[in-house]
């Protein structure tokens, strides 16, 4: 159990005023201007100790990609962008902290631009985040008034601008590169990696893509040494991180916790336990829709952080932990996950252009039976023909959550097919 | 140089390329689609996945640049499940209709699936099916074929300079368009078909005509303008059933412009394929006993004061040098090959070629058309410069009426006056010349052929020595030819003799009746009301403006019927090739001459083609060189003399039709109506 004085996030219920005043007091924009002199070097390390790692799903440590950008700023201007196109079905934590505690991603934004000496920082925040927009937006213009930003940003001497740019409604524009092309107003469709964005990103300039979360966490861990930071959940796995709990919970929540709590304790802590008890669990999608679905027997001891998952084969993702219980159709719940991949798969490369569909279509159909036994291997065989061989990871968040499927609930598509056939027999006599 | 591991293999290779090209340059062939060594990467097809040693995913080796220590496997079972995999899912919904396919039998997919394709499909679901586009009268799609490659998207965007393609739609129903509904507006879209892995573009013309195995494919060049591209011209039995490029990385790349592709439907309409002769101000059918007879009857005894000879276009060095010859025989000092009247100047080589080279326009930084509108009279040409354009730090300057020629140009005025304030140091756009490392100048035909041409010529020249244009190793100094015969009709002398008069002199002694014969070698674009009573022969190809007026009709041979030398705009001498036998009693231009001067007694000294051709480089060295350009001596030309304020107008009303083969040409037809037309029916208000 996280104790309450570790808690970064203070107004993620918005109980309190988010805008400056309430932010002050809860401890933001307090020695922005100390930490900024740390310099540049002394942040990264600082960020490197704390073992935080990107919040957005993909785990990476967010100080060693800090330190990816040109050490000096050539020709070329350095930029932040941060990843507010949160659309990961299952996952409302950036939405929580731009609504009610947009200060600490402004100060991130000040700390981590600084750190990587960009002037600029756009923050690509979700389209149909409207109030969201709204409300980030009114903190940027208090922020400038304040002179927190702008200008010699908090008196440090440090020009910075924010700028919020909303998206158009697509799931790709969250990877970051699709994010990169949207944001230079081109098609959202992911770029080829090399060049990473330290390099050539925006506009062809060294970029660093971060999620919300990772951004808004840096403040205070700076405020707090990083060994505070470290000291929280295991080896590797460090610090807090905001849960996203839904489904068949009694009291579905987003909540803070230290990274590594049981998956059980999680559930039954914070979201009332599952709906029936523990023992009504079908499974769990422990990190967002693409990780893949873990059932009851390995949620009953499974940690939450990303090695643990990792270790049984799924992910912490976004931490968007979906709970499923024994009324779930899980099948129909995996299709409709491929439909969702199949609707957002931007198109640009073969692998998930083709196979997103098709992937859809069978699941579609084994939901109903309406399909031969080895066309479950079939299934198998093309989610693997998909994953890893596309430009971006949207090919293998498509594959994972049926790889999942196929992995644990094999019986239950066989038990389909097979009542189907004999129920056909029946029929054809 | 990075070394690096290919299959165990050590190799060694330039830095900066990809992996892909690393593993051709060792023989190791990489299945792709998407990528195209002229494009963008674009990477999306993922058919050239390989494996790296260190990366966990297959990479895309089309992008992954190579680097020190890189080891690579392309036939590992990784990489080949990547690629039975990418196969798989491109046929999934891919309509399989092959044998009504016009790809057929040179499409990449067709090919690539019969290695890594499966013997069967296991997709059980419908099948995409996408609706068609309409492009144009050129482009024909089946959308359903489309495998999504963008190259299409990439060369319009990149080549050709058009933003009209692009893929609306995401995921399944990502659709190749156009923005919006658009036709392809660009003088080289054929090359979409080209570029097309499948046969989601076709070629529209050719739909249905043929099916490439039964080709005969012949290596050409085009003639239909001064660029002299490498063209390889398919056909079956005796009729031209399509063009298509070849490569020729110092001319056209690989590119063809519409009009060298689509024309050759002209080849077999209005063919003049037998000799006429004109009897009570009719034509009439005739043999060609008959035809040297009437010419005969004419021409003996008629001073060869009284005779003169005009080159088309469209003629061939041989044919020149024979009626050059014949002339001399005749004593006639009246011939001349610039229909239009540039004044060029034909003793000097450097003051009608482009001395630059057109692969040598990717070194020069700045550049002034004057006068010319290189989209139209040389289409190749000017993706020369655009290429030159992406590449950065080249500025762009014209003197003419303001056009697009999909690279941005800043319009000094349509003045020739512009010019003179040019030479004078008077204007910005002359500091920036100089400033130049090194900077050219595009001379338009159009601008010579005024009546002040001379002056024009003189002024540019002054501007070249002004602003450093020439030098040892670089001549920034071009005259964009119009017409293929140009450039080697004045290397080989078809070109007024001491005494002789020139094309508008020629016109104006015909109609005076100084000039009673008029020898016309395919020339059909001048004035022909202003030939008089002259008695007129005309030697060419098609029933066009010449054989309307001639006397004498000579049925001779298009440029795909037969073995005949051209040279380019830059002064490269190349050769088409006999594709097909010309049609009925028609003959190859050359030997027409060598008869017709037995008949006239005044045989010429030459029975075979090889004798002509060594004639042709006795008269001027040039012709025993192929495919190579020399650089052409720096010398004084151009007249002096006040310029007037005329505007420049550009030659060219009408790319697509240009020359009496075209002109007949459906395709063409179809072209001037959807692109030329609607362009001159635009008023003011029209955006």
């Amino acid at each position: 159990m996280l104790r309450d004085e570790d808690r970064i996030f203070t107004n993620l219920y918005g109980q309190e005023d988010s805008g400056l005043a309430g932010a002050r007091k809860r401890g933001d924009w307090q020695n922005t201007k100390t930490l900024l002199e740390m310099g540049r070097d002394g942040i990264i390390q600082a960020i490197k100790d704390s073992g935080l790692r990107g919040r957005g799903g993909a785990g990476f440590g967010a100080g060693l990609k800090w330190s990816f950008m040109p050490k000096e700023v050539g020709a070329k201007p350095h930029y932040l962008v941060v990843n507010a196109d949160e659309s990961e079905p299952g996952t409302c934590k950036d939405r929580d902290i731009m609504r009610n505690d947009p200060h600490k991603l402004l100060e991130g934004c000040l700390i981590a631009g600084f750190a990587m000496a960009a002037h600029a920082c756009y923050i690509y925040i979700r389209g149909e985040f409207i109030r969201e927009a709204e409300r980030l937006q009114a903190a940027i213009d208090e922020a400038y008034e304040a002179g927190l930003i702008g200008k010699n940003a908090c008196k440090s001497g440090w020009d910075f601008d924010i700028y919020l740019h909303r998206g158009a409604g697509a799931y790709i524009c969250g990877e970051e590169t699709g994010l990169l092309e949207s944001l230079e107003g081109k098609k959202g469709q992911p770029r080829l990696k090399p060049p990473f964005p330290a390099n050539a990103g925006l506009y062809g300039c060294p970029t660093t893509v971060n999620n919300v979360e990772t951004i808004a966490v840096a403040p205070e861990i700076l405020r707090r040494g990083p060994e505070w930071f470290a000291g929280i959940g295991r080896e590797n796995n460090t610090g807090t991180k905001l849960f996203c709990i839904s489904g068949h919970v009694n009291e579905p929540c987003l909540v803070e916790e230290a990274m590594g709590i049981s998956l059980r304790d999680l559930i039954e802590t914070h979201a009332g336990g599952v709906r029936g008890g523990w023992d009504n669990l079908l499974a769990v999608i422990p990190g967002g829709s693409s990780v893949p679905v873990l059932p009851k027997s390995i949620c009953d001891t499974v940690l939450m952080d990303f090695d643990s998952l990792k270790e049984v084969k799924s992910g912490l993702g976004t931490a968007a932990v979906i709970v499923m219980d024994k009324s779930t159709d899980i099948v129909k719940a995996i299709a409709r996950l491929a439909k969702f991949y199949m609707h957002e798969s931007c198109g640009q490369c073969t692998p998930c252009r083709e196979g997103t569909g098709w992937m859809w279509r069978v699941m579609e159909r084994l939901v109903k039976g309406e399909a031969q036994i080895n066309e479950i291997d079939m299934l198998e065989e093309v989610t693997y023909e998909v994953e890893g061989h596309t430009i971006c990871a949207l090919g293998d968040a498509a594959a994972w959550p049926i790889q999942g499927l196929i992995r644990h609930f094999r019986p239950e598509l066989e038990r389909r097919i097979h009542e189907r056939q004999v129920g056909g027999d029946t029929e054809a006599a | 140089m990075p070394k690096m591991m290919i299959n165990g293999q050590e190799v060694e290779v330039e830095a900066g390329i990809t992996v892909l090209q690393a593993c051709e340059q060792v023989g190791i062939e990489i299945p792709r689609f998407c990528y195209h060594e002229r494009l963008s990467i674009a990477g999306n097809c993922r058919m050239c996945l390989v494996e790296m040693e260190r990366s966990p995913k297959p990479v895309a080796s089309c992008a992954m640049p190579v680097a020190e220590g890189m080891v690579i496997h392309t036939n590992t079972p990784m990489v080949e499940k990547a690629r039975k995999g990418v196969m798989e899912f491109l046929l999934i919904n891919h309509p399989l209709d092959c044998p009504i396919c016009d790809q057929g039998g040179e499409c990449d997919l067709q090919d690539q699936a019969m290695t890594y394709g499966f013997d069967r499909s296991r997709f059980a679901e419908n099948k995409r099916a996408v609706e068609d586009k309409e492009l144009g009268p050129l482009v024909k799609t089946i959308m359903t074929r489309c495998i999504h490659c963008t190259r299409c998207i990439r060369f319009a965007e990149e080549i050709a300079g058009v933003s009209v393609l692009g893929a609306t739609g995401r995921g399944e129903h990502m659709e190749i368009d156009t923005y919006v509904e658009q036709t392809v507006n660009t003088e080289v879209s054929g090359n979409l078909v080209d570029l097309c892995p499948v046969g989601a573009l076709t070629s529209k013309p050719y739909a249905f005509t043929a099916r490439s195995w039964e080709l005969r494919k012949t290596e050409s060049i085009d003639v239909l303008d001064a660029v002299g591209s490498a063209i390889r011209v398919d056909s079956r039995d005796r009729e031209v059933m399509r063009v298509l490029p070849r490569l020729n990385e110092d001319v056209n790349e690989e590119w063809i412009n519409d009009k060298t592709r689509h024309a050759c439907d002209g080849l077999r309409r209005q063919r003049l394929d037998q000799p006429y002769i004109r009897r009570k101000g009719k034509l009439e059918p005739a043999s060609w006993n008959e035809a040297f007879a009437a010419i005969a009857a004419k021409l003996k005894g008629l001073s060869g004061e009284r005779i003169a000879a005009i080159a088309g276009d469209l003629a061939d060095c041989e044919s020149m040098l024979a009626l050059k010859d014949l002339m001399a025989g005749l004593g006639s000092p009246h011939l001349d090959c610039r229909q239009n009247g540039a004044a060029v100047d034909p003793g000097q080589p450097a003051s009608y070629r482009f001395n630059t080279t057109i692969a040598g326009i990717e070194a020069a930084d700045a550049c002034l058309l004057i006068g010319t509108n290189p989209r139209w009279e040389a289409a190749l040409v000017n993706t020369r410069l655009r290429k030159r354009h992406r590449m950065g730090g080249f500025q762009v300057a014209a003197i003419g009426p303001a056009i697009d020629l999909t690279y941005p140009v800043e319009n000094l005025g349509d003045s020739p006056k512009v010019l003179e304030a040019l030479v004078a140091g008077r204007h910005p756009f002359a500091e920036a010349l100089k400033k130049a490392s090194q900077p050219m100048l595009i001379l338009g035909e159009g601008a010579l052929a005024r009546e002040d041409g001379p002056a024009i010529l003189g002024l540019a020249h002054k501007l070249a020595e002004a602003t450093g244009m020439v030098g040892e190793k670089w001549n920034g100094f071009n005259v964009l030819a119009l017409a293929a015969s140009r450039v080697g009709g004045l290397d080989l002398g078809f070109a007024p003799a001491k005494g002789g008069r020139d094309v508008s002199a020629i016109l104006e002694g015909a109609g005076k009746g100084e000039i009673e014969a008029v020898y016309l070698l395919g020339a059909d674009e001048i004035d022909m009301g202003r030939l008089g009573k002259a008695f007129v022969i005309y030697q060419g190809h098609h029933g066009d403006a010449g054989a309307n007026r001639a006397d004498v009709i000579l049925p001779g041979a298009t440029y795909t019927e037969k073995s005949a030398t051209y040279v380019n705009l830059e002064g490269r001498v190349q050769r088409t090739n006999l594709a097909v036998f010309p049609p009925g009693d028609a003959r190859e231009d050359w030997a027409i001459l060598r008869a017709l001067s037995a008949v006239l007694d005044k045989q010429l000294p030459y029975d075979s083609l090889t004798q002509l051709r060594e004639r042709l480089a006795g008269a001027n060295p040039v012709f025993a060189t192929e495919d190579v350009v020399e650089g052409a001596p720096w010398g004084k030309f151009g007249g002096s003399g006040a310029v007037k304020d005329a505007p420049f107008v550009y030659p060219i009303a009408n790319f697509y039709m240009t020359d009496p083969i075209s002109r007949v040409s459906p395709t063409m037809a179809a072209c001037t109506e959807a692109f030329v037309l609607p362009a001159r029916g635009k008023t003011g208000t029209d955006g």
